[in-house]
């Protein structure tokens, strides 16, 4: 098991109050695929209103970390997870837990835009309600607040009930972002979210992830170590599915304790 | 450029002349048979073909065949009910839970289904409900054609439900959107205009269908009054006519092969019409 909490803990009071204030936390949490693990007991909080950023290179479990939050990890065949995963300090793996419900308080973004093609925009920023069976009663205010929220309004405004799929990558990725805010989440898991966008686009995102902090949790799988020092307050860095070290973002960035850490943020592997 | 090289360029050249040409001719020759039928049928069809064929049933003086193509038509949608619901229901779940063992059973009784000569899907429902209801009946025949639409439709809504991105699946699934609503409304609808086009199909392929009806709807010289009377198809009323010596019925049933034939070609176009419109638009 990593002793990186435990090395954060030894620094001081600081770390206490860290972890009083985490929104969710993963707790010795184990992934495989089948045979093959993923994840090697990861014990990391989230701290509730920050970005955390999840950092390392392909293959080093950081998406099944996320996956395994909503639990959206069991979806794949043959995964499974063990260890547990606390959303307000109750297990999202408990026996009596709904993984449906776990899904609609922590939202997620994939690393492809995924809006459905059938529908129109509006539609889009609509169909996690309209899937989850609830018919919202004012649906023209919803969808302008929450495509504003995702800092799309603008560009769509006059284009509500264009498919969803017109819209360049980039408003593409910021409609599955509105789509995902529709349901109101209190986490918000982004999956390497700027991967297929062009920099620009991927500028947007980062804006929008840096106001969408004071509403929500947000934790950000990047492989881009300027994106994660640009947009995080907390970073965790992953290697071959053990978290290696997570800190401050300034503190891993700027003085990492681990030679690990340090190797990958000066470009050394990865 | 060097001789070899140009030598080779001519090869090409020629080559690049002759595939095409032989690729056309070979369309020229698959084509060949289904105008071939058409003309055929076409020529012989349209001398009998009157307004009487389109208004009266067979078993007046003067007769048509208004029976036969209401039979057809009642056939085909009561059929169409039946078989195309639970088809992509069917085929909906062996997308959607692939891997279980019902799913692969059912896959391969669909594939199975689908090679089963359609006349002995005649015979299984004559034994079925004909025997047990003591008579031939419209619906006897619409559950016979069901049964030989139920495959295609099972297996084209699998195929196209399975070619349905898992990452459309994974947004509804992270949406908090129960398994069977993602698989209704997301799915389903995703996949829809493909399925929309196999069903029609799949409705084209049994208009014509003759075997099947032969011993479950069997023939009627009337409109059947009711969906528990042996009714009257086109396809039937062509066998029938066929095999008699009369001059007069042999027309009549090169008239009703033109009115079957051209249902078939307009269900298709309309098939085909369908999706590229969806496909363009």
């Amino acid at each position: 098991m990593n002793d990186s909490v435990d090395r954060l803990r030894a620094r001081g009071a600081r770390v206490e109050a860290v972890e009083a204030s985490a929104k969710m936390s993963a707790a010795e949490l184990s992934a495989w695929f089948g045979d093959k693990q993923a994840l090697r007991s990861i014990t990391l909080p989230l701290i509730e209103r920050k970005v955390t950023a999840i950092i390392g290179p392909s293959g080093c479990g950081k998406s099944t970390f996320i996956r395994c939050l909503n639990r959206m990890h069991e979806v794949v065949a043959g995964a499974r997870a063990t260890g547990d995963v606390l959303l307000d300090g109750k297990s999202v793996y408990g026996a009596d837990v709904d993984p449906v419900r776990v899904r609609r308080r922590v939202g997620m973004v994939f690393q492809k835009p995924n809006p459905f093609p059938t529908m129109s925009v509006r539609d889009n920023v609509l169909a996690g309600l309209r899937l989850s069976g609830i018919d919202p009663p004012d649906t023209d205010a919803l969808v302008e607040e929450v495509l504003g929220q995702a800092a799309l309004w603008d560009e769509v405004k006059d284009a509500l009930d264009r498919p969803g799929g017109a819209l360049s990558g980039g408003q593409q990725q910021r409609l599955c972002i509105a789509r995902c805010l529709a349901l109101e989440p209190e986490v918000v898991l982004m999956d390497e979210p700027c991967s297929s966008l062009d920099p620009i686009a991927t500028a947007k995102i980062e804006e929008l992830i840096h106001d969408l902090r004071d509403r929500y949790t947000i934790v950000v799988v990047t492989h881009s170590m300027q994106q994660a020092a640009r947009v995080s307050d907390y970073t965790a860095f992953f290697y071959l599915g053990e978290l290696v070290e997570y800190d401050h973002a300034d503190v891993i960035f700027t003085k990492p304790s681990d030679p690990r850490t340090e190797d990958y943020i000066t470009g050394r592997f990865g | 450029m060097t001789p070899e090289l140009e030598s080779a360029y001519r090869g090409r050249k020629l080559a690049a002349r002759v595939a095409p040409a032989a690729s056309g001719a070979a369309v020229v020759l698959a084509l060949l048979p289904l105008f071939a039928v058409f003309a055929y049928v076409a020529s012989h069809g349209a001398r009998a073909l009157s307004l009487t064929f389109f208004t009266e049933p067979v078993g007046v003086r003067g007769a048509g065949m208004a029976n036969a193509i209401f039979g057809t038509i009642e056939l085909v949608v009561l059929a169409s009910a039946m078989g195309i619901p639970l088809g992509i229901a069917a085929g909906l779940y062996l997308a959607e839970y692939a891997s279980t063992p019902l799913a692969r059973a059912v896959r391969f009784s669909a594939d199975v289904l689908a090679g089963v000569p359609s006349i002995l899907v005649g015979v299984v429902v004559y034994a079925v409900v004909v025997v047990r209801m003591k008579q031939f009946s419209a619906l006897a025949g619409a559950a016979a054609l069901a049964v030989v639409m139920l495959p295609l439709v099972t297996r084209t809504t699998d195929e196209l439900a399975r070619a349905v991105p898992d990452s459309l699946r994974e947004a509804a699934l992270a949406l908090g959107a129960p398994r069977w609503r993602t698989a209704l409304f997301v799915v389903l609808r995703t996949a829809a205009p493909g399925i929309r086009s196999g069903c029609l199909l799949a409705v084209a392929r049994v208009s014509g269908e003759t075997a099947p009806l032969l011993f479950t709807a069997y023939n009627n010289r009337f409109f059947n009054e009711s969906l528990l009377d042996p009714t009257s198809t086109l396809q039937v009323q062509i066998f029938t006519y066929t095999m008699t010596p009369n001059d007069d019925w042999h027309a009549q049933a090169w008239a009703a092969a033109l009115v079957l034939v051209t249902l078939v070609i307009v269900l298709n176009v309309l098939a085909r019409r369908l999706v590229a419109e969806e496909e363009s638009g």
